[in-house]
């Protein structure tokens, strides 16, 4: 038996190679789609049920785009947007912005800015982490910003307090770039199979010194402040400052390969998994007919569009009722991962049909 | 995140705590009694660091 040996492959007309194969073996097609390579959600920035834009942010949260985390601790005051400004030829429609509307030119030495992505331990198993066999991950991704200089990309094992930093360097001003960093297997410390986060991805764009006075750790080690974004620019150093990103994708292996267009519908019940709004006013004609022998109380149940990952928060807004105004109080509201159950109590009888409208907010986020 | 008006509510069937009401960030959720839901996790975090009180269900 014989065998070929090569770490790419390319086609006859290609001057860069179409396949490439990593020290492990993994394989990267570099323009082929395989599904669910991308270890990111909505890392093209296509899902934002929360909303388009956000102003005067100053805090932790979720503010606008699915799945994406702003950690704003004490730096500048923020506008996070959906942005139509994408790299050209590239396929992505939105880009996530940050801009900098309060300036902070001399950050506090705790302060940090940070937009991050938390995946479940359970989706992670095959990167064997913690084993011999630790497989590698890439980061590949769009980036553009008129403040040029170093930044810094961290993963997180949350697990096991564990981290691993890269720099990397917007290089020309306002000018679409794409960077890729690749960081080792760790084979130290096991991810949780579980539903809890594991790993976060973190785009650090500002950071004190409790964050920047050591030595950048760039393998993987125990987790350490100082060690953590060393070199990075202070995105908030001037309201003229503005960072955009899309085409974010995490994969095993040592290559980026190209980013993994998926169709919307599959990123939105991604999303939901985590957040879900209801999308329109009336939550649709719901089952609340007398349901006890008195019938003074009534249920409404809420099915959930995509099963959470965990029980969620539930928030309703704009509810009404069709029963005769019978309805005196809301009582009892029960939530798991499939939906909500809400009693009312009745000031009488409900013998006729029921309905409740408006809309309602499930977050079952990392 | 701006947590108040936190609230145990019961369960009008059995008569036992089932969720925290809570106006977090400006809008009023319900929040289940789960390690895990980032809201709880808050909301006890504030709790045990005196920033919180939750009022007992009616």
């Amino acid at each position: 038996m014989s065998f070929v040996k090569a770490g790419g492959f390319r086609g006859l007309q290609s001057d860069s190679d179409d396949i490439k194969i990593d020290t492990s073996g993994n394989v990267a097609f570099i323009n082929n789609n395989i599904v669910n390579k991308n270890l990111l959600i909505n890392g093209g920035m296509n899902v934002w049920q929360r909303s388009t834009s956000a102003s005067s942010l100053t805090s932790n949260g979720y503010h606008s785009v699915d799945r994406w985390q702003s950690t704003i601790g004490a730096i500048g005051t923020w506008t996070q947007s959906r942005s139509t400004d994408v790299p050209s030829d590239q396929g992505f429609s939105y880009s996530l912005k940050m801009d900098c509307t309060a300036a902070d030119a001399s950050p506090a030495s705790t302060d940090l800015l940070i937009i991050r992505q938390q995946i479940e331990g359970q989706n992670l198993q095959h990167l064997l982490k913690g084993s011999s066999s630790a497989k590698s991950l890439t980061l590949s991704f769009w980036v553009k910003s008129n403040k040029t200089g170093t930044y810094v990309a961290e993963l997180q094992d949350t697990d096991n307090s564990r981290a691993i930093s890269k720099s990397y360097t917007v290089d020309s001003a306002n000018t679409w770039e794409k960077k890729t960093i690749t960081y080792d297997g760790d084979t130290t410390g096991t991810l949780n199979n579980d539903n809890d986060d594991s790993l976060h991805v973190l785009f650090w764009l500002g950071a004190g010194t409790n964050y920047t006075s050591g030595s950048l750790q760039t393998s993987w080690a125990g987790s350490t402040d100082v060690n953590k974004a060393v070199g990075q620019v202070n995105l908030a150093d001037s309201t003229s400052n503005e960072w955009y990103i899309t085409g974010c994708q995490l994969e095993v292996g040592e290559n980026a390969s190209g980013f993994e267009f998926e169709p919307f519908s599959t990123t939105e019940n991604k999303c939901m998994r985590y957040y879900e709004v209801s999308a329109r006013s009336a939550m649709g004609v719901l089952t609340m007919g007398p349901s006890r022998n008195d019938a003074t109380q009534v249920d409404a149940f809420i099915a959930f569009k995509v099963r959470k990952r965990a029980t969620p928060g539930v928030s309703e807004s704009g509810v009404s009722f069709n029963t005769n105004g019978n309805i005196s109080t809301q009582g009892t509201r029960q939530i798991d991962n499939d939906g909500f159950n809400t009693a009312y109590i009745l000031n009488g009888n409900q013998t006729s049909y029921a309905s409740k409208n408006g809309t309602y907010k499930a977050d079952a986020e990392l | 995140m701006e947590i108040t008006n936190a609230k145990y509510v019961n369960n009008t069937y059995m008569d036992e705590v089932d969720h925290i009401e809570a106006t977090i960030d400006g809008e009023v959720w319900s929040v289940p009694l789960v390690e895990g839901n980032r809201f709880y996790n808050e909301i006890m975090r504030q709790v045990e660091a005196g920033e919180l009180t939750i009022q007992d269900a009616d």
